[in-house]
């Protein structure tokens, strides 16, 4: 039953469909696309995302061979292909606009590139009833585009630009023209689509929402340079700069100064009891790993053979916050991760320690970047490596998820949000209430600058 | 609604007045009996006759006729080139001027046109005569019609054109299987205004005209300097109807296409 992973990007034997090879494109004075350099391998749904004017058409556009780069070269299946016509491509492209005929039925739209191949009535017919059930047009052959629905012209662009069946199909803003329950369904239709053709989609957007479901690999772009191409998890989790983290969903951007944690240095000790949001002072000391804790072993060990000398383990002393305050923390505290930084980001309070931050940014001025829903907020101060104090100025409630934007003391302004699990919204937490905003010591990622 | 006034009313009667009087004076005196054009001696249709019957109006006819045809296909063809070269080219250097000197023979003096291809005619030193007529009508028709298919141009979705291309057209095949069929409403009406141009044209034709070949309205203006006849106002009004008839068509056709598009697409945005 075990899928192998599609990642032929990490294959080095894999041969790339295509290939940016240090490909300029300048239209006078301006830079569309800066020197870029990028492999797209067969069967991939490859996103382009970024704001408008980051070159990601014009990318598309020379993939379509509307555009020749001004220096560079673009290969397709190991081909040259930079002032090959755009009827000469077995690439075929999507339009924002759909850009269907509106002098010929929907029919007559999907037939229209078999007929310029010459192929023979039949062939034709056989592959138009074949993309006409693919994308659920049946019943509309006959209709001219303004007599069918937006979302109906949305499919019939797609199978008018897979009916030649190419090898590589561009999509340009696909679904920017649908509103967004459609757009929803129609993505994972494309999905479908996709996977049932085996054609490689190149698909351009600015919408990261809908980069992230359907691509395969997402390329996040900005002013003509591919800023990081990853999977949409590792790019939504391991953004490489604050450009890349701004860009992609919600985050919040803490900045500071780094210092390389020395392990043994700090005891893990005064952290027990403060369970009431201290005043001044008696921050939580920056965790370490302390005192031996037992693993489960060990834990398994005592509890099973040595308690008659030694009594059962106490439960875990420390007093938990109510369960409605933060999300159910493991009765055995595990050890605070050692390594990575200390995030010095204001005065008067303890650095933030984050175990997965690179110790060569030491004295380097950084930026923790922290998603919201990593975020947790409680009245009363946890017992997690990582407690900022702070009030409450707003509160967004999504239905879904409830989003608290908390003012932190000397600090800035974060968005913690919260899944509404129960159907009676909290309510002990409101507005300008002090509370504690807490995260574990590896949920941030720390970007230069 | 706008109220009913007596300002209201006065406007429109003056203007209409104003606009239609002339016309109406001799449509009514083309019905007159008497051999003057000024004294009403009863209702006849006899002039009418007499036109049909007179060789020369009819042979002038049939030059004017021949002149239009020729002239407003060739100046079609060439000036829908023109607005496409114009509109699709993009910005190339001299490009307002190149636009510039499109339009430029629509401010045109009639007189100068008609004199300066006068003179070029004797340059190359071609007789004069239906050809000369034609090329001359060609020359200032083509404007009009490059400036019809030009304003529907830049109204067109490029990319069209772009995803012919892309599914395999040449470009050549692209304007013939899209973008002609789309733009053909804006090309029919520049054929058609080249056409009406070229029919009612006195100054140019008169310049470059032979003995060999005379139009219609050089025919009645030179009938006119010996005296009105009735016979010039049954002429005349024949081409007033033919032209009302063929405006009040063009129209129907055009708001029946309209409103056809209108219902099919209130079709379209009911769910299914």
């Amino acid at each position: 039953m075990a899928q192998t992973v599609f990642a032929p990007w990490d294959d080095p034997n894999e041969k790339p469909l295509i290939q940016f090879k240090n490909v300029t494109k300048r239209f006078g004075e301006f830079i569309a696309i800066d020197d870029l350099t990028q492999d797209i391998y067969s069967k991939e749904f490859f996103a382009l995302l970024g704001p408008s004017g980051c070159g990601k058409t014009t990318m598309m556009r020379i993939l379509a061979g509307f555009e020749t780069p001004t220096e560079g070269q673009i290969l397709i299946s190991g081909q040259d292909m930079s002032h090959v016509p755009p009827n000469k491509r077995a690439v075929n492209m999507m339009f924002q606009s759909y850009a269907l005929f509106p002098h010929l039925s929907v029919w007559d739209n999907i037939a229209f590139g078999l007929k310029r191949e010459g192929k023979d009535k039949d062939t034709i017919a056989a592959r138009v009833e074949e993309m006409l059930r693919l994308t659920r047009l049946d019943r509309f052959a006959k209709r001219k585009p303004h007599q069918i629905s937006g979302g109906q012209r949305q499919r019939v662009a797609l199978a008018r630009s897979l009916a030649k069946a190419p090898k590589l199909l561009l999509l340009d803003e696909p679904l920017g023209a649908l509103d967004k329950k459609l757009r929803q369904d129609t993505q994972f239709e494309l999905m479908d689509i996709q996977e049932k053709t085996g054609t490689t989609f190149v698909i351009v957007t600015h919408d990261q929402e809908e980069a992230m479901t359907v691509a395969s690999r997402v390329a996040v772009m900005d002013e003509g340079k591919i800023v990081q191409v990853a999977t949409p998890d590792e790019i939504y989790e391991a953004p490489n700069s604050i450009y890349v983290a701004d860009f992609i969903g919600d985050v919040n951007l803490i900045e500071g100064r780094a210092e390389a944690r020395m392990s043994p240095a700090t005891p893990r000790d005064q952290i027990e009891p403060t369970t009431t949001p201290d005043p001044e002072g008696a921050p939580p000391p920056p965790a370490k790993p302390d005192a031996p804790q037992p693993n489960a072993y060990g834990e398994w060990l005592q509890n099973t053979l040595l308690f008659p000398f030694l009594g059962k383990r106490a439960p875990n002393p420390k007093e938990l916050p109510a369960p409605s305050e933060t999300k159910p923390t493991p009765a055995l505290q595990s050890p605070v991760k050692t390594g990575g930084i200390a995030l010095h980001w204001a005065d008067g309070h303890p650095p933030i320690v984050v175990a997965n931050g690179d110790p060569q940014l030491a004295g380097a001025a950084v930026t923790l970047a922290l998603r919201p829903e990593k975020l947790n907020i409680a009245k009363n101060k946890p017992d997690t490596p990582n407690a900022l104090p702070g009030t409450v100025i707003d509160i967004g409630y999504l239905g879904n998820l409830s989003t608290y934007h908390v003012q932190l003391d000397n600090g800035p302004m974060v968005k913690v949000q919260v899944t509404n699990v129960r159907r009676i919204a909290r309510r002990d937490i409101t507005w300008e209430d002090a509370v504690w905003v807490s995260f574990s010591e590896t949920s941030g990622v720390v970007l230069k600058g | 609604m706008t109220r009913f006034s007596w300002f209201n009313a006065t406007a429109l009667t003056l203007g209409f007045a104003f606009l239609y009087l002339p016309m109406i004076i001799l449509v009514v005196y083309s019905f007159n009996a008497s051999q003057l054009v000024t004294v009403w001696a009863g209702f006849s249709t006899r002039w009418y006759g007499e036109v049909l019957r007179n060789e020369e109006f009819l042979n002038a006819a049939w030059v004017t006729l021949k002149v239009a045809v020729i002239s407003s296909s060739i100046a079609t063809v060439l000036g829908t080139m023109a607005a496409y070269v114009l509109v699709r080219a993009g910005r190339f250097s001299g490009r307002t001027l190149f636009s510039g000197m499109i339009y430029a023979p629509l401010v045109m003096p009639e007189v100068i046109t008609g004199l300066s291809l006068l003179l070029l005619f004797i340059g190359i030193g071609l007789d004069r005569g239906v050809l000369t007529i034609v090329l001359a009508h060609t020359t200032f028709s083509m404007c009009y019609v490059s400036v019809v298919v030009s304003s529907r141009l830049i109204s067109f979705d490029q990319s069209l054109e772009e995803a012919a291309l892309d599914l395999g057209c040449s470009p050549f095949e692209a304007f013939r299987l899209v973008t002609l069929p789309i733009i053909a409403p804006a090309v029919i009406s520049g054929w058609l205004l080249a056409f009406t141009l070229s029919l009612d044209d006195l100054v140019i034709a008169s310049f470059t005209t032979g003995p060999s070949a005379t139009t219609l309205p050089i025919k009645i203006f030179s009938a006119v300097r010996l005296g009105v006849s009735p016979e010039i106002n049954a002429l005349s009004t024949i081409m007033i109807a033919i032209v009302t008839v063929g405006v009040i068509t063009a129209s129907l056709v055009t708001k029946q296409a309209a409103v056809r598009q209108a219902r099919d697409e209130q079709l379209a945005e009911r769910p299914l």
